[in-house]
């Protein structure tokens, strides 16, 4: 401790403060900057885009062109961004199974380190929304009750009021929530995927987007009143009334009215 | 008992008790008339007992939520176990219905049992009305009780609605919207009924405080005095039976009040209301923490109301929107009117009137206490299936996005199908009925001529093979000979023996066009004649050669009269 | 009222004889031959329905007592899940107790009360005759002790003062009932030259620059929590604020009501006045999910299928000096479901 004491009196202190103050604050960018995360590199490397447009070339490039500029069977991908390429493909929605009236989720075709590459590569096409960092999309750090009001507002016409998924025109329809990653629900939110409409961080802020995760998250579980029926509403609780109620009641009428042997 | 022995502490007791009460009421005389009157015993005499219970379980549940419950639009802000609306602002309806179901011990059990059970009271009311209707049990003397019942019928309807938009959230505020929608579009005067019913704009403040009054006053009060006096008619009436052996007209026949229905009627009180609460218990319903305090900004898919609203919901959503018009500067929504009260409209008041209307078109005053089996009124059973389909359309089509979801298809689709369905499949559903009920009386037909299959093959010296038919026995056989077919209404001619023209025969014209649509297609039962010539018919062979050879006659045979005018059955005539 | 154990039971066949002396119907055979039941004839099956009887009433007693022991072992607590074993544990209990009376009674009654039908005769309804005179007599001696038939102007006096008591109930009622009855509020919403679109439910206000293509924003106005009556303010304020490519824009309500193809229009439903929000935002149709009335937003909210008739009001917008969008003026129509006086 004396040692300690007496370095700090030592001219050279202040530098070596400096300097490890710049080295945690470094550290804490690499972690936390909002380009950066386990998902995606920040500094995407030229080798990471290279393998991406490789994938790129061979997976997507009869929709989306061989410079991602579009067809007529898929849009352009110049400024969608790599968090638009981690949903789509990491939902399995990409690469795309026609026929239909939208593109569903599926079993996923890569691995994350492919999808990465991918999203590398799209995001160097053009500037876009990046990937979240897993702080973006902690539910635990986000408020359910503001992300509940938000998405009463928001979300639910299309969703169900707990997420648990609605109808829309000709065939397409808004998916369950319940199973969807955080990362991909923020993702869906800031890029707008099909029929969805666009979330930007000026109508949602990340932190709204965040409580709005809070809230799916407890989303889904157990419901205090027992079975939840779908939580899909007044529909299935008309039929189970019908189904077990009535049936039970007249199957006991029909014991009732029956000769006993 | 014996009367030598000492009577015994209670047993004085009870006389003691007896002997205050007559002399104050003459209850004597009461129990002496009531305490062993007779009810037939059969199941389905049972659906009405479901509504009453579970309308006494509502009412059980229902003083417990009072308790706890603050009809008010006051806003509030909720704090609670309830983490998702904590510090959200609401109305106190709202955060005190979360504090009944979180916090009250017990109080989300009583809210879940309360609204089950007024989902099975909905249910109960529609399947015993439909009992009475398939079997006849409206005619006379019944036709009061039946527009009594119906009136239950729409009180439910109106308990249910208030009940389901008290708890103030978005749901069924959407519904709420809705319902001013509705009334906004009556002409004339709808603004002005939904300022009435809203007390200004919409949402406004007095809502929630005058739908609770509705709900807990004046609804159940009228639906408690007229169960008191559907329950007098049942008493005063006698119920009614199913034909059967030493079943008749003038007699009703079954177990006595005390001690068989105490026991049975006072039992399914409790399974009633031990199956309401088994659901209470595990399944959850009208979660309205999952839909938040009422705003009219939100609304949320899957936004429907309980089943018994549901036709209603469907109808709107069937009804295409060209059909609103502009007169002279006035906005008549027929899109709105036509389906939220024209097509409610005609399917109830059909429903309110069919026993009248029957009975005017069969001319028909005497008394019936024997119940039709659904098969021997092909018209009426027809008819009741083709409501119940036209129901069960409008319902499927309420719940249209969610069988778009569920099953993978296009909203537009199926609400296309259904608009073409509302149309078609009624009248589909009449025809397949009545061919099923014409059917199966030809069925009958045949069983009392020929007998029971008996599977036992018989080969004769001859080298013929014949089934042996087994007779049916009298019991078996009265069922299905017991009861009239009723024919076209015959009328007095237009002109009497002098050529006058009779007051009154355009009416009696109409009334007998419209009693050839009921009854022209009938099935007549098996007279003892006919019985008799389909055993005699094979009387020089054996008995059961003749049950044999008559089978292979019987596809032409026991044909449907059509004319209205041969009475004879084909099958007879075939002999 | 009478048993019939031993009703006659009738002949099998009809005897054939000669078609003429048959009866034109079958009589009825009366009354089956009663079948005892197992408990009827076997003392040992007799004791055990009473066993079974007394089995299921203590199924009943042990609901009852797990319920009480339930409800202080299992509070409600704080979380889902120990609010559902709350439920479950009370409500098992409470439907065991029910359902184990309900059993043991309709057993008993089944298995051990006498099962022989009996029989009552019915009467028909209608009085006789003799009564029915009495009836009008006594009527018309009151009609007469009453010299009510006599007395015109009494009669009318009565009638109208009957007919004119409940007036004053009424028209209280009915004074009252609407609050204010100003019915014009339908006509007018919040909205104004120069009040700011602000995200619902924070109230943010929306820079122009912030709504990107394929967007869509939940906008009340301005101001809304200070109004008296916030809620039914937003009822008619509501608006869906999107912005489309301007190439892709067919038609609109109003020239220059939009800002740079950022067009506002209003939320509530044209049919019976839910809030539409589902935009789908590659066809750029609006979709309510109450009734599915379907607006094409790119041709000036026009319906393209469902119930409602009319395009959804559209809300005139502009930019303020600091770039936030603001309205031109409240909307140039009622928004929200028809009613009768609604173009008057």
């Amino acid at each position: 401790m004396k040692a300690l004491a007496a370095r700090r009196h030592d001219r050279r202190a202040p530098i070596v403060l400096l300097l490890l103050a710049l080295l945690l604050t470094g550290g804490l960018y690499a972690a936390f900057a909002p380009s950066a995360s386990a998902a995606a590199p920040t500094s995407a490397s030229a080798d990471d885009i290279a393998k991406g447009k490789q994938l790129f070339q061979a997976n997507c490039s009869t929709c989306h062109g061989p410079s991602a500029a579009g067809t007529a069977s898929g849009p352009s991908l110049i400024g969608v961004g790599a968090a638009a390429v981690d949903f789509q493909v990491g939902t399995g929605r990409m690469p795309a199974v026609m026929d239909g009236p939208q593109v569903e989720a599926k079993p996923v075709q890569f691995s994350q380190e492919q999808i990465n590459q991918l999203a590398a590569y799209v995001a160097s096409l053009g500037p876009g929304p990046a990937i979240p960092t897993a702080e973006e999309v902690d539910p635990a750090k986000g408020d359910p009750a503001t992300g509940m009001a938000l998405f009463r507002t928001n979300c639910a016409m299309c969703h169900n009021a707990v997420g648990a998924g609605g109808a829309l025109s000709r065939g397409k329809f808004a998916p369950n929530l319940w199973e969807t990653s955080p990362t991909h629900l923020f993702e869906a939110m800031l890029t707008g995927p099909q029929s969805m409409p666009v979330f930007n961080n000026a109508n949602l802020t990340p932190d709204e987007k965040r409580d709005i995760i809070a809230f799916i998250n407890e989303q889904g579980g157990a419901a205090p009143g027992g079975l939840d029926l779908g939580a899909i509403g007044p529909v299935s609780e008309g039929l189970w009334a019908w189904v077990v109620g009535l049936g039970l009641l007249i199957g006991a009428a029909v014991w009732i009215g029956a000769k006993s042997s | 008992m014996s009367t030598t022995a000492a009577p015994t502490r209670t047993e004085r007791l009870a006389a003691g008790t007896a002997d205050y009460l007559d002399q104050r009421t003459g209850l004597g005389a009461a129990v002496k008339t009531f305490a062993r009157k007779i009810f037939p015993d059969h199941w389905s005499f049972l659906l009405g007992e479901i509504a009453l219970y579970s309308f006494i379980t509502l009412i059980i549940s229902g003083i417990f939520l009072t308790m706890f419950f603050v009809p008010s639009m006051t806003e509030t802000v909720y704090h609670g176990p309830w983490a998702s609306l904590n510090g959200v602002q609401m109305s106190e309806a709202f955060s005190s219905t979360l504090r009944l179901s979180f916090e009250v011990r017990g109080g989300l059990l009583m809210r879940q049992i309360h609204h089950w059970a007024a989902l099975i009271f909905m249910a109960s009311i529609v399947t015993h009305m439909f009992r009475i209707f398939f079997t006849g049990a409206f005619r006379k003397p019944r036709e009061l009780n039946w527009l009594v019942g119906f009136t239950l019928l729409i009180l439910g309807l109106l308990a249910g609605f208030s009940g389901y938009s008290l708890p103030d959230d978005v749901l069924s505020g959407n519904g709420l919207r809705i319902a001013d929608g509705v009334a906004l579009a009556v002409p004339i005067i709808g603004t002005y009924a939904s300022y009435l019913l809203f007390g200004g704009q919409f949402p406004g403040q007095d809502l929630i405080p005058r739908l609770f009054t509705v709900h807990i006053l004046v609804v159940p009060g009228l639906i408690l005095a007229l169960i008191g006096l559907h329950l007098f008619f049942v008493v005063l009436h006698k119920h009614t039976q199913y034909p059967g052996s030493g079943r008749s007209n003038k007699n009703v026949v079954g177990y006595p009040l005390f001690p068989i229905y105490v026991a049975k009627a006072g039992g399914y009180f409790f399974l009633v209301f031990g199956v309401i609460a088994l659901m209470g218990a595990t399944m959850s319903i009208n979660p309205v923490w999952s839909y938040g305090p009422f705003d009219p900004s939100p609304v949320s898919a899957g936004a429907q109301p309980d089943w018994y609203m549901l036709f209603l919901e469907g109808a709107l959503r069937l009804m295409p929107g060209q059909a609103e018009i502009v007169i002279g500067g006035f906005t008549l929504s027929l899109n709105i009117i036509v389906p939220a009260m024209i097509v409610p409209g005609v399917l109830f008041t059909a429903l309110a009137i069919y026993p009248f209307l029957e009975a005017w078109v069969t001319g028909d005053k005497r008394e019936h206490h024997l119940l039709d089996r659904p098969r021997n009124r092909p018209f009426r059973t027809g008819f009741g299936v083709s409501l119940l389909v036209a129901f069960l359309i409008l319902v499927l089509a309420g719940s249209n996005d969610l069988i778009a979801t569920h099953f993978h298809l296009s909203i537009n689709d199926i609400t296309w199908a259904f608009r073409v369905l509302i149309f078609v499949g009624p009248w589909f559903a009449f025809w397949v009925t009545k061919r099923i009920c014409l059917g199966l009386q030809r069925k009958d037909r045949e069983l009392v001529l020929h007998g029971h299959e008996t599977g036992r093959i018989v080969r004769f010296a001859s080298g013929e093979y014949i089934e042996v038919h087994k007779p049916l026995d009298a019991h078996e056989r009265w069922i299905r000979v017991q009861h009239d077919a009723i024919r076209p209404l015959e009328i007095e001619p237009a002109e009497d023996s002098r050529g006058v023209r009779r007051k009154g025969y355009r009416i009696d014209r109409m009334r007998q066009r419209i009693s050839t649509v009921f009854y022209e297609d009938r099935v007549e039962p098996v007279t003892p004649a006919e019985l008799a010539a389909a055993h005699s018919h094979g009387e020089h062979d054996s008995l059961a050669a003749a049950d044999a050879h008559a089978e292979v006659t019987a596809g032409v045979g026991a044909g449907v009269v059509s004319d209205g005018r041969d009475h004879l059955s084909a099958d007879a005539r075939d002999h | 009222m009478s048993t019939h154990d031993n009703g006659h039971e009738a002949g099998h066949d009809v005897v054939v004889h000669d078609g003429d002396a048959l009866p034109a119907r079958f009589e009825n055979p009366g009354f089956e031959k009663h079948h005892p039941r197992m408990g009827d004839l076997d003392e040992h099956a007799n004791k055990k329905s009473e066993r079974i009887v007394v089995a299921l009433f203590t199924i009943s007693i042990l609901g009852t007592l797990f319920f009480l022991i339930a409800y202080f072992v299992w509070p409600p607590g704080t979380t889902p899940v120990e609010m559902r074993r709350s439920n479950l544990a009370l409500g098992l209990g409470l439907a065991f107790a029910l359902l184990g009376i309900g059993t043991a009674a309709i057993h008993w009654a089944k298995a051990l009360m006498n099962d022989h039908e009996k029989s009552e005769e019915r009467h028909e309804q209608r009085s006789d005759d003799d009564t029915r005179a009495g009836a009008i007599e006594v009527l018309k001696d009151g009609a007469a002790d009453s010299a009510i038939g006599r007395r015109g102007v009494l009669k009318g006096a009565m009638i109208t003062a009957l007919a004119l008591f409940p007036l004053p109930i009424v028209l209280a009622l009915i004074g009252n009932i609407g609050e204010d009855w100003n019915i014009g509020q339908l006509k007018h919403t919040m909205w104004k030259k120069g009040t700011r679109l602000t995200t619902d439910p924070v109230g943010r206000p929306v820079k122009a620059s912030d709504v990107t293509i394929g967007s869509v924003w939940h906008i009340i106005p301005e101001g809304l929590d200070k109004e008296p009556h916030p809620l039914d303010e937003k009822a008619k304020a509501v608006v869906l604020l999107l912005r489309l490519d301007p190439r892709d824009i067919k038609r609109e309500q109003g020239v220059g009501w939009s800002y740079d193809g950022i067009l506002a229009f209003s939320k509530i439903c044209t049919h019976v006045g839910c809030p539409v929000a589902l935009y789908e935002q590659q066809t750029h149709h609006l979709l309510c999910p109450c009734h599915q009335s379907t607006f094409d937003v790119a041709d000036g909210a026009k319906v393209i299928f469902g119930p409602a008739k009319r395009p959804l009001p559209q809300l005139p917008i502009t930019v303020d000096d600091e770039g936030y969008l603001v309205a031109q003026s409240d909307f140039h129509q009622p928004v929200g479901p028809s009613f009768w006086e609604r173009l008057k």
